[in-house]
């Protein structure tokens, strides 16, 4: 799989050259150094690992301090592995840029979606709770029933209930490139993707 | 606004739009590609109000036509825009005239025009991303 790291940066409109106006999200993609090749014959998987942005010095921990001071690479800020990404001609510290995706491409985008908090289920789950009216009261946005009384005497496993919302790795697939800025690593994806602005992403190509 | 999201969008703004305000009459002149022709389609009406900023700024324009209440939002740097013409400026105290829409007869359609003289409209500028759009009598007085 190709891919690349990368920072959400915030969304905007875009002009086409027809006059369209379409919703894009600037994204900050690479460059990034290539921080370890794995391979199945050593490691049982292949898989590049790359490193994303510069780490503050305080912050790392003596293991990944060592492992890149015998690198000779600065600590990078984020690092993740893509399986199955085609090595030819990669070694370690090489660098991989955002140039590698075309304006019209198809895209999968990888994100840890904006926290919500502790929600009930008419947020999280989409239900549609009670009814307003008909002497109704407290029960605009309740559940409703989690189970049977006699049989299973008991919840199901996996009821949705309230709960943690958010927070948690999403995927977004099929989103089109719009425009890449090699210059800027810079690129420019229509529609949303997950997380807040500044969030760590992971960005890969669909065959 | 970030600095890169304004570096994707720079070469897009529109600075030959001249600089309106909510209550100024205008005509707006929109390109209209038929099969595959292209026509301009003329929206004269009165500025509601103005939204949003960067590249995606919009303004919404109202008009009576057939004596229906006809609303337009139109995006300020669309390349769709060929020209927008100040017909007259209007005097206004708020910034979304949005009591238009109960307004009915000639109150509707029409609105007190400024006291201070017309500026030329070619060399006034337009709207740039500082743009506070401060209203221009509160500046003058």
């Amino acid at each position: 799989m190709i891919g690349l790291l990368g920072k959400k940066i915030g969304m905007t409109t875009y002009f086409e050259e027809s006059g369209n106006a379409i919703p894009c999200t600037v994204v900050e993609a690479g460059p990034c150094t290539v921080t370890q090749i794995k391979t199945n014959e050593k490691d049982g998987y292949n898989a590049v690992q790359f490193g994303f942005g510069v780490r503050r010095e305080k912050t790392v921990n003596k293991p990944i301090r060592g492992k890149f001071a015998e690198l000779k690479l600065p600590v990078p800020r984020y690092i993740k592995e893509i399986l199955n990404y085609p090595v030819d001609g990669l070694k370690v510290g090489s660098t991989v840029k955002v140039d590698i995706f075309k304006a019209g491409e198809t895209i999968k985008v990888t994100g840890i979606s904006k926290g919500k908090g502790f929600q009930g289920v008419v947020k999280r789950h989409g239900f549609s709770g009670g009814v307003r009216t008909h002497g109704q009261s407290d029960r605009e946005r309740a559940p409703g029933s989690i189970g049977g009384s006699s049989y299973p005497s008991r919840v199901w496993k996996g009821q949705r209930m309230a709960g943690r919302m958010g927070g948690k790795k999403v995927t977004v697939r099929n989103l089109k490139v719009v425009k890449v800025i090699p210059d800027s690593n810079l690129m420019l994806i229509k529609g949303a993707i997950p997380g807040a602005n500044t969030g760590f992403i992971e960005i890969y190509k669909i065959a | 606004m970030n600095t890169k999201v304004k570096l994707v969008t720079a070469g897009q703004f529109r600075n030959d739009i001249p600089q309106f305000h909510p209550g100024d009459t205008v005509s707006v002149y929109v390109k209209v590609i038929e099969g595959d022709k292209e026509r301009l389609q003329q929206f004269r009406g009165i500025v509601m109000g103005i939204k949003g900023s960067g590249n995606s700024k919009t303004f919404r324009v109202r008009k009576i036509s057939n004596g229906v209440g006809v609303e337009r939002i139109f995006p300020m740097n669309s390349p769709k825009i060929a020209k927008v013409e100040i017909i007259k400026e209007g005097s206004v105290r708020r910034a979304k005239l949005y009591y238009l829409r109960k307004l009915t007869g000639k109150a509707a359609t029409k609105i007190k025009e400024k006291k201070r003289k017309l500026l030329i409209v070619e060399e006034r500028t337009g709207p740039t991303e500082n743009d506070t759009s401060v209203p221009q009598e509160a500046n003058s007085e």
